[in-house]
């Protein structure tokens, strides 16, 4: 254990980053994000990186793909709009079998939407950060503390299998001031880059980084071989958390800064008498489905708790085969479920005693 | 053993300070003291910079103690501009005393240089909250050169600092005391007095001044 610290989530994001290797920033300002490229801005060039911002976030994504390119270890962070502007430089980061990490502290949306925090992009993180066949890892810590072990995470994983990973956080979880101890995260071992475009030195053939491809057959081949790895991650980076979901009849279902708030509402369930538990995905691509169905065998419910209007529900019924009925309660355009809220939809769903 | 109310010696008492030092608490709970030592107060939100977390969270329950709260018209929306509350003036032209809770470094005290001749018309003391646990600003240096980057933006004179160290809900008298002789060093090189030392209300520490956490709690 180290020393602790208070600091903001955003603020957070940004050191565990340069602690995790990560010398380059490219990004833009948008609020609630900002305090991250602030503290880029400021602690990079102090620390032998380079923070720039961009002119647009779309100039910051392919600013990401060009570096990334070359083995480096690169960040990108924005919120909700600002991540639609850089959906077609992931897709081509994708497509290129590129690492690199991208944040999304989210706000209320659609469209401009506002600043305060939602969650309301999940489907786009999950399911089409960009065009076409393929995925990004999703990563959703719930507290300040997490993002300092999740973020190196983020740079390992993305390495490992060659592919972008996200951390999905929102405006409340960037905002928000917590303790916070960067002890050193369990080292992974990161196979050798040896794909990158980093001067072949007349020594090698020189490595070709591309998402473009002539043939049909050709890229088909390239996108199976890529899901042959996106099949491993699902197998052995599921990551996920359970709270009192052993005896549980109603199963919360929650990620990020609601299932903190969730836990209270299954905290006060439980002193009523109500067997509630909390199941907290941190992984959601790819999505703790097994662990999931395995609990459809003894709760009787699930209610999925999000800042949007339901966007988990039908990866929660996938997961457990539709073996029972899965209920939403949510908040959106940036407002914040309080506990209260949670523990009477709790109660509606249970009859007050489950 | 002085409490929060007796450093409010002039018509203004502006807090400032790093972000996340605990201003906005340290404000709010100086507001409440004067209010219930029975003079009329009044506490601004002058806060240009943070988006949400700040006194506006506390308008309702300041309000009822007799605080009078002047907030930006937009605090907590979704109009993301730096903006001051309408009835701005009544900082320096309102009965009895007003607190000046200002979001904190050089960007956030240009509000300050603002209206710096006012300031010094009115009459004001002006402090600086130091937290030993905040990362960046944790060491004195490190708070000085924010300490300095706020008189350059202000045009203003600090007149004492304020330790309020804490590492949020997990503050405990250990980490309370640990912190002292971090701000007596800040009190050295600043050239400013330590004027006192808080504790939030679950610890029971002599020689400390109790402050209420008034921060918005989500769960």
């Amino acid at each position: 254990m180290g020393e602790k610290l208070l600091m903001k989530g955003n603020e957070a994001i940004a050191e565990a980053a340069i602690r995790a290797g990560c010398k380059l920033f490219f990004g833009y300002p948008i609020t609630p994000q900002t305090e991250l490229a602030e503290y880029m801005a400021k602690q990079m060039p102090k620390r032998g990186g380079l923070s720039l911002q961009a002119e647009s976030e779309i100039a910051a994504i392919n600013m990401v793909l060009g570096t990334a390119s070359t083995g480096a270890r690169v960040i990108t962070s924005s919120s909700s709009p600002g991540i639609s502007l850089k959906s077609e430089g992931i897709s081509y980061i994708i497509g290129s079998d590129l690492p690199c990490v991208i944040v999304n502290v989210q706000r209320g949306g659609p469209g401009l939407g506002g600043i305060q925090p939602a969650q309301s992009d999940y489907n786009q993180a999950t399911k089409a950060l960009g065009h076409g066949d393929g995925h990004a890892i999703v990563l959703a810590p719930n507290s300040v503390q997490e993002i300092a072990t999740l973020v190196g995470e983020a740079f390992d994983l993305a390495d490992i299998y060659r592919m972008p990973c996200m951390i999905l956080a929102d405006g409340a979880l960037g905002q928000m001031m917590e303790p916070v101890d960067f002890e050193a995260k369990p080292a992974r071992e990161i196979p050798e880059k040896d794909w990158a475009c980093n001067g072949h030195g007349g020594k090698r053939v020189h490595n070709i980084v591309n998402s473009l491809y002539i043939e049909p057959e050709k890229l088909e081949e390239i996108v199976l071989e890529r899901f042959e790895r996106y099949k491993k991650l699902e197998e052995n980076e599921v990551k996920y958390e359970e709270y009192l979901t052993e005896d549980a009849d109603i199963v919360l279902v929650a990620y990020g800064i609601t299932a903190r708030i969730a836990k209270t509402a299954v905290r006060n369930a439980r002193k009523k008498g109500i067997k509630a538990g909390l199941f907290r995905p941190i992984t959601l691509y790819p999505y703790p489905k097994k662990e999931l169905n395995e609990l459809a065998n003894s709760a009787k419910c699930f209610l999925s708790v999000e800042m949007n209007m339901g966007q988990m529900v039908n990866d929660i019924k996938i997961a457990i085969d539709c073996k029972k009925p899965v209920y939403h309660y949510g908040r959106t355009g940036g407002m914040i479920p309080s506990p209260e809220d949670i523990l009477a939809k709790i109660e509606e769903l249970t009859g007050g005693n489950a | 053993m002085i409490s929060l109310k007796d450093l409010a010696t002039e018509k203004v008492t502006v807090i400032s300070g790093p972000y996340g030092s605990g201003k906005t608490n340290v404000a709010v709970n100086l507001a409440m003291d004067i209010a219930k030592s029975g003079q009329v107060c009044r506490i601004a939100d002058l806060d240009i910079v943070n988006p949400y977390f700040r006194s506006a969270d506390n308008a309702k329950m300041l309000e009822s103690l007799g605080v009078q709260t002047m907030i930006p018209t937009f605090a907590n929306t979704n109009v993301d501009i730096p903006a001051l509350p309408p009835n701005y003036q009544l900082l320096f032209t309102g009965e009895g005393r007003s607190v000046a809770d200002v979001g904190g470094d050089g960007d956030g005290a240009a509000v300050l240089g603002m209206s710096h001749d006012q300031y010094v018309e009115a009459g004001y003391k002006m402090y600086f909250v130091y937290n030993r646990y905040r990362y960046i600003t944790s060491e004195p240096e490190g708070a000085l050169e924010v300490l300095e980057a706020i008189k350059r933006a202000s045009g203003l004179e600090f007149h004492g600092i304020i330790n309020n160290s804490n590492l949020g809900e997990e503050t405990n008298e250990k980490i309370i005391l640990d912190a002292i002789p971090y701000a007596e060093r800040l009190s050295e090189i600043a050239k400013l007095p330590l004027l006192l030392t808080t504790s939030p209300d679950w610890v029971e520490l002599e020689n400390t001044v109790t402050i209420t956490d008034i921060t918005k709690k989500l769960f």
